[in-house]
């Protein structure tokens, strides 16, 4: 217990001076990161090598850690949504929308059919932008370039509907409390339905360049496996656990934004390797284009925002011309809305897993406290174990595979 | 819903008496407090046992609540949830504010490792037996506890920066 505590190089002094002494090779510390371009974020690992094999790890993290948490202690509700947008930056929507998941379910607001079925949509959109990122960059190291580069063009065609949206396209902080901005314009469904039109041939030449190509299959497959025990006694979720076997999805086992109306399958792996995460978020892929398809076709007519004028802001021209307006504004902005004393907990099926709010309110403008549960954070301490007797560049495949999100990782 | 919560009401109560109280069910989870000494028996209980069946500890955080009497200042957050039967509970161990210590859940779940590391980090809370309990997101060479309600998040001597008409003191209190 007490030599953990010390720095890996210390650690590992003395299973360097004992292999010396036994066969005459030598084994040495690498560092890999925090700035390394193959590890797709900044967090540092000290590895303990046998040539190329790694034996022992040791993960650092926290070099962009912004104290998210304390922020939020200090902040406005509505303030609080630009940083969700900064933890997992691939797919920002995902974070927002279950921000105003949980203060919704705090102030008791029941929202419009309409804007759960639009937030439904913008959540699956974010989630196929995060897994082109994965499973192209997973593609990019393991040698294969073209993958990567044919279908960010879609990560783009996404960023535009968010930017029709909301403005933004990467840190999107969209939507208020009880629905969004502002409607979609013609122009945002016009964009959905050329993706879906165009996508899927894209997403299939993907699958087809990668999927049973030979040289991925022997880089991937049996690579950083992970039995189902061991990934549940992790904390793993999304499509790392899926990968393992096992059909946790919080959009099944707990539905939020109307998911019980659509048709999905929840697609699962075996091995829990690197090819079956792989797989998992390919299949992933396809189940969300269903869901967007079917939110477009049942799509309801109807207010784009819950009638809750103590938290949603007024339209800008009757802030001008009308005295109530103005109040409701002026509350807003300065983040005076009542607020009940209580705790919540509300979990969505982020990009890489369930993520997590835990709210706990004082009745006063600011949150008492607010818990982000990342699902990286918790699931990259595994890291170490899965790659502990793979090869340094199995090493980095099966981390690009789980889709580590430094942003998320840190907070 | 197979299992309902006064069933787990009743399975805790009868096993580990006033160890577990102040049952209550806020918003859509059942949630309690348990004594810190029997936290790791508690955990164990509703983990192992054939009918409650909670095997996967979704979240462990801190909280601090320096407004509370001195034995209740801290509280460590757990939220687990029964895969089986969907169910999720929370429940809560207060803690001392001299002495913040309370057992480690590591040799359950491990994915506890890092979430009691972020927790000592943040708030100093000892988790006794954890194998590994040092600072995580921070730095090493820090002396304090961030998250502690009394660290202000700017610092005081700041000039620059007037909020006091949105608000916010430069103490942030």
């Amino acid at each position: 217990m007490s030599d953990l505590l010390l720095p890996p190089e210390q650690r590992y002094a003395e299973m360097i001076a004992k292999r010396q002494n036994e066969d005459g090779s030598e084994l040495s510390i690498l560092n890999l990161g925090p700035t390394h371009p193959a590890t797709h974020g900044i967090f540092q690992n000290i590895l303990l090598m046998d040539g190329e094999r790694v034996l022992d790890g040791e993960g650092t993290v926290g070099y962009i850690h912004r104290a998210f948490e304390k922020i939020a202690e200090n902040r406005p509700f509505y303030q609080i949504t630009p940083l969700t947008d900064r933890m997992n930056y691939c797919s920002s929507p995902i974070n927002n929308m279950g921000w105003w998941m949980t203060l919704e379910k705090t102030l008791d607001i029941e929202v419009p059919k309409r804007v759960q079925y639009l937030r439904v949509i913008i959540m699956e959109l974010a989630r196929i932008a995060d897994h082109i990122i994965c499973n192209s960059v997973l593609g990019v190291d393991t040698g294969a370039l073209t993958g990567f580069l044919y279908v960010f063009q879609y990560r783009e065609k996404i960023y535009e509907i968010y930017e029709g949206i909301c403005g933004a396209r990467l840190t999107t902080n969209m939507g208020r409390i009880g629905g969004f901005e502002r409607d979609w314009s013609p122009e945002v469904f016009k964009k959905i339905d050329e993706f879906l039109e165009e996508f899927p041939a894209i997403w299939q030449q993907f699958e087809n360049l990668l999927s049973r190509n030979r040289i991925f299959m022997d880089r991937t497959i049996g690579v950083g496996p992970i039995s189902a025990e061991k990934a549940m006694s992790y904390g793993f979720t999304g499509p790392n656990l899926r990968a393992a076997g096992i059909d946790y999805d919080v959009r099944v086992a707990k539905p939020y934004s109307s998911y019980e109306d659509f048709e999905f399958d929840v697609p699962v792996g075996q091995s829990g390797d690197t090819y079956d995460r792989f797989c998992v978020r390919n299949a992933e892929v396809w189940e969300s284009l269903k869901i967007i398809r079917q939110a477009l076709d049942k799509l309801p007519e109807g207010p784009f925002h819950a009638d809750v004028p103590d938290y949603y802001l007024p339209p800008k021209e009757d802030v001008y011309n009308n005295m109530e307006a103005l109040i409701y504004h002026f509350k807003i902005v300065m983040g005076e809305v009542p607020v009940p004393v209580t705790e919540v907990y509300h979990a969505v099926e982020g990009g890489n897993g369930e993520l997590g709010f835990y709210l706990i309110t004082d009745g006063s403008r600011t949150p008492y406290r607010l818990h982000f549960r990342r699902p990286c954070f918790i699931y990259y301490q595994a890291f170490n174990e899965m790659i502990k007797g793979q090869m340094l560049s199995d090493a980095i495949a099966t981390l690009s595979s789980l889709n580590v999100i430094a942003g998320e990782l840190d907070a | 819903m197979a299992l309902e919560t006064p069933v787990i009401q009743d399975k805790l109560t009868n096993k580990f008496g006033d160890n577990v109280t102040q049952f209550n069910q806020i918003k859509d989870i059942f949630t309690f407090e348990v004594a810190p000494e029997s936290m790791n028996d508690v955990m164990r209980f509703l983990k192992e046992d054939a009918e409650l069946r909670f095997n996967f500890l979704t979240d462990l955080c801190g909280v601090h609540y320096p407004d509370n009497e001195k034995d209740r200042q801290f509280a460590v957050v757990y939220h687990m949830h029964n895969w089986v039967d969907n169910v999720r509970i929370r429940f809560k161990s207060f803690l001392s504010g001299d002495n913040p210590e309370i057992d480690t859940v590591t040799n359950l779940f491990l994915s506890a490792n890092w979430q009691e590391r972020e927790t000592y980090d943040f708030y100093g809370i000892i988790f006794k037996g954890h194998p590994q309990l040092k600072r995580i997101l921070n730095m090493d060479e820090m002396v304090s506890f961030p998250m502690r309600k009394e660290f202000p998040m700017e610092d005081g001597g700041r000039t620059d920066k007037d909020d006091r008409f949105f608000g916010r003191t430069t103490d942030n209190f």
